[in-house]
């Protein structure tokens, strides 16, 4: 098939890390937090090198936009198997603005650009939960989607992928180019090997700028305030079923 | 008078003379230095021990009590460590290893051994001691043979140097090897074997011309199991108990002759070399406790409430955690500066033992410490202090008693300082 895949992978603050809210309640403190790849991207870097062992893919590219600190995310990615990287420069404290629609508009132009057969994304990022990119990236395109993927295997000259819905799991045909989003049970993915830690430094890295690729980061949304979610209250003990439905009517709560 | 003056001079010019010598020595290091105190690590580094410790907290930390509790061998984290290519660090692509340096050995030692020092202490014992002979002195025939089946973790090796007779004293190593015909026959025993059990292959130092003294010690590598080998009960260690350490127990013991490692005679400048080498991983393993056990006691600190407060917040816990930082911290600078040393090619004996002797003696008191903020905590297994404090004693033992460590260091310092010209 020897595809090429663009596969987009997010620097976000660690799963591990204890999120704390600025004191001004603008966001989140990141200073000095330690940031990783974003854990679905980490699966679809995954998926990809694993369908370049199969053949099936020839070349990957990874891409990240975001401050200097993101060529981190890509020499990992490198190292896990990607060819190249394109890193989209955005400075820190516009990046805190970036939507997915502008991240989407970005990766339309790139595929385009690289002349991608698939592009791979992380179902959400586990910062802001969005769950947006990969779709809004495909309407873009105008290609066909193939989102919460748990599986991708070859269909002749198309893909087969097995996305998680509802009601358990559904197999559908995507025709390339296609846009697929990777979901937890997809892969899991492997420790990077010393050998290609050391060959990724000499990997080759593209810089390049949203204006470059003609797209407006203009931001579209204003964060008013950022908040701790609520203390949790302490609960109450009723000793019957009547007395909860009276209790919880008089809260207003039915 | 004049007789008097004249003498003065003269040792005022030695003097002068020394100090120049002293003065462009001094250059050279400095140069260095600028090389190996950079604060903080280049790129492709950094990576590696992002690497080793995510693989660490994923794969090692969570069995390490288990592996310990039961003496279990970690075979399946060994050969995903081989995967990885951390069981051939420093052996060239071509054979087979990971073709890295040894600053990145030391690293990986740190965060593997923080994980667990079990698998730290077959990681060394196989990269360090088992490849190191082969890598420095084999023939192209004993690399096929000896190092590239021995790269991915399927297989690893031992080193035995030690008898029961001698340990520091190893010039007075008694196992021997006679030959007879085109044949060695090895006979004696080796205690103290790393990886005794689980071994394919060893590397061996026998005595082949005892009136040389240490200069008749050869070294050779033979395959396990072999005819004339027998293994010896496994110890019940203290610590590093995930790694088996048994009695290697030669009797007529017969291999060919293309088992000789370098020349004969070589065998106890060979040792030395091996063990200058090892001493860099075994300083990162008593790092990776260290640190391990800094981390352990930490965390139990913020959460520790006494007085009022978090422990963490009473001046006797903070001197203790500065105390444990700053010689973890110390220790690191002197291993990564042993190992920066000795990639460049340059001497690194002094430095290696500092850095061995400074490493496990803070994996000491670091882990005693630990168990100490943690209290009657620190003391039960439910918490992994205990075993960080056993673990670490091994590692001002083996391969070089701090004893014998200080000797070699004060040996270092007084060549530095006397009038040789």
């Amino acid at each position: 098939m020897a595809m090429r895949a663009l596969v987009g992978c997010k620097r976000v603050i660690d799963y591990a890390v204890k999120v704390r809210v600025k004191p001004d309640k603008t966001g989140v403190v990141i200073d000095g937090v330690k940031h990783s790849m974003n854990p679905f991207d980490e699966i679809a870097v995954e998926e990809a090198v694993r369908m370049k062992e199969k053949k099936l893919v020839s070349e990957i590219v990874a891409v990240s936009c975001g401050p200097a600190q993101c060529q981190e995310t890509l020499r990992t990615a490198m190292a896990m198997g990607a060819d190249k990287a394109i890193h989209v420069e955005i400075p820190a404290k516009e990046f805190e603005l970036v939507q997915p629609i502008h991240i989407a508009k970005i990766l339309a132009k790139l595929a385009t650009d690289v002349k991608a057969d698939v592009v791979i994304l992380g179902k959400q990022a586990i910062d802001d939960d969005c769950n947006q990119t990969a779709q809004m990236t495909a309407a873009f395109l105008d290609w066909p989607q193939a989102v919460f993927a748990a599986k991708i295997e070859k269909d002749g000259d198309s893909l087969a992928v097995t996305r998680e819905i509802d009601g358990g799991t559904e197999t559908i045909k995507v025709n390339v180019p296609a846009v697929i989003s990777a979901d937890l049970r997809l892969n899991e993915p492997r420790y990077a090997t010393l050998p290609n830690i050391m060959k990724a430094k000499k990997k080759p890295m593209e810089k390049k700028t949203a204006k470059d690729l003609g797209v407006d980061l203009t931001p579209r949304i204003q964060v008013i305030s950022v908040e701790d979610p609520p203390v949790r209250e302490a609960g109450q003990k009723v000793d019957d079923v009547d007395q909860l439905i009276t209790k919880l009517k008089g809260l207003g709560r039915i | 008078m004049s007789n008097f003056h004249h003498l003065v001079s003269r040792s005022g010019r030695t003097l002068l003379r020394n100090f120049q010598k002293v003065k462009k020595r001094d250059l050279q290091y400095v140069q260095l230095r600028n090389v190996s105190l950079v604060p903080e690590l280049p790129e492709s580094h950094e990576m590696l021990r992002s690497t080793c410790r995510d693989f660490a907290e994923g794969e090692l930390k969570p069995i390490a009590a288990k592996l310990d509790k039961e003496h279990l061998y970690p075979t399946e984290q060994i050969k995903k460590m081989g995967d990885l290519g951390l069981m051939a660090i420093a052996i060239k692509e071509e054979l087979g290893g990971a073709g890295l340096d040894y600053l990145a050995y030391a690293i990986a030692m740190e965060e593997i051994s923080r994980g667990c020092a079990s698998c730290g202490a077959v990681m060394s014992s196989h990269n360090s001691l088992y490849l190191g002979p082969l890598k420095n002195f084999g023939t192209k025939a004993q690399a096929e043979k000896f190092i590239t089946p021995f790269t991915n973790g399927d297989r690893v090796g031992c080193f035995a140097l030690s008898e029961p007779g001698n340990g520091s004293d190893a010039g007075a190593a008694s196992t021997n090897a006679r030959t007879n015909g085109d044949n060695f026959v090895l006979n004696g025993t080796k205690s103290w074997i790393t990886n005794g059990y689980e071994s394919e292959a060893t590397v061996v130092f026998a005595t082949t011309d005892k009136s040389l003294k240490h200069k008749g010690i050869s070294t050779f590598v033979l395959p396990k199991p072999i005819k004339g080998l027998s293994l010896g009960k496994k110890e019940d260690k203290l610590g590093i108990r995930g790694s088996s350490t048994c009695n290697l127990i030669f009797e007529d013991c017969e291999i060919p002759k293309d088992c000789l490692i370098g020349k004969a005679g070589q065998g106890f400048k060979i040792a030395m070399m091996t063990l200058d080498e090892g001493r860099i991983g075994v300083a990162g393993q008593g790092l990776g406790i260290a640190q391990a056990s800094l981390d352990c006691a930490m965390e139990y600190a913020e959460k520790r409430i006494a007085f009022g407060v978090p422990i963490l917040k009473l001046q006797t816990i903070q001197n203790k955690i500065a105390d444990m930082a700053m010689r973890i911290e110390a220790a690191r600078l002197l291993t990564w500066r042993a190992a920066v040393l000795k990639d460049a090619g340059k001497p690194f004996t002094k430095e290696a033992a500092m850095a061995k002797l400074a490493a496990s003696e803070t994996a000491t008191f670091a882990s005693h410490q630990a168990i100490q903020i943690l209290g009657g905590m620190g003391y039960v297994s439910d918490m992994p202090a205990e075993r960080f404090y056993r673990d670490a004693r091994i590692t001002e033992i083996y391969e070089g008693t701090s004893e014998i460590q200080r000797l070699v260091i004060a040996n270092n310092i007084i060549k530095e300082y006397s009038n040789k010209a």
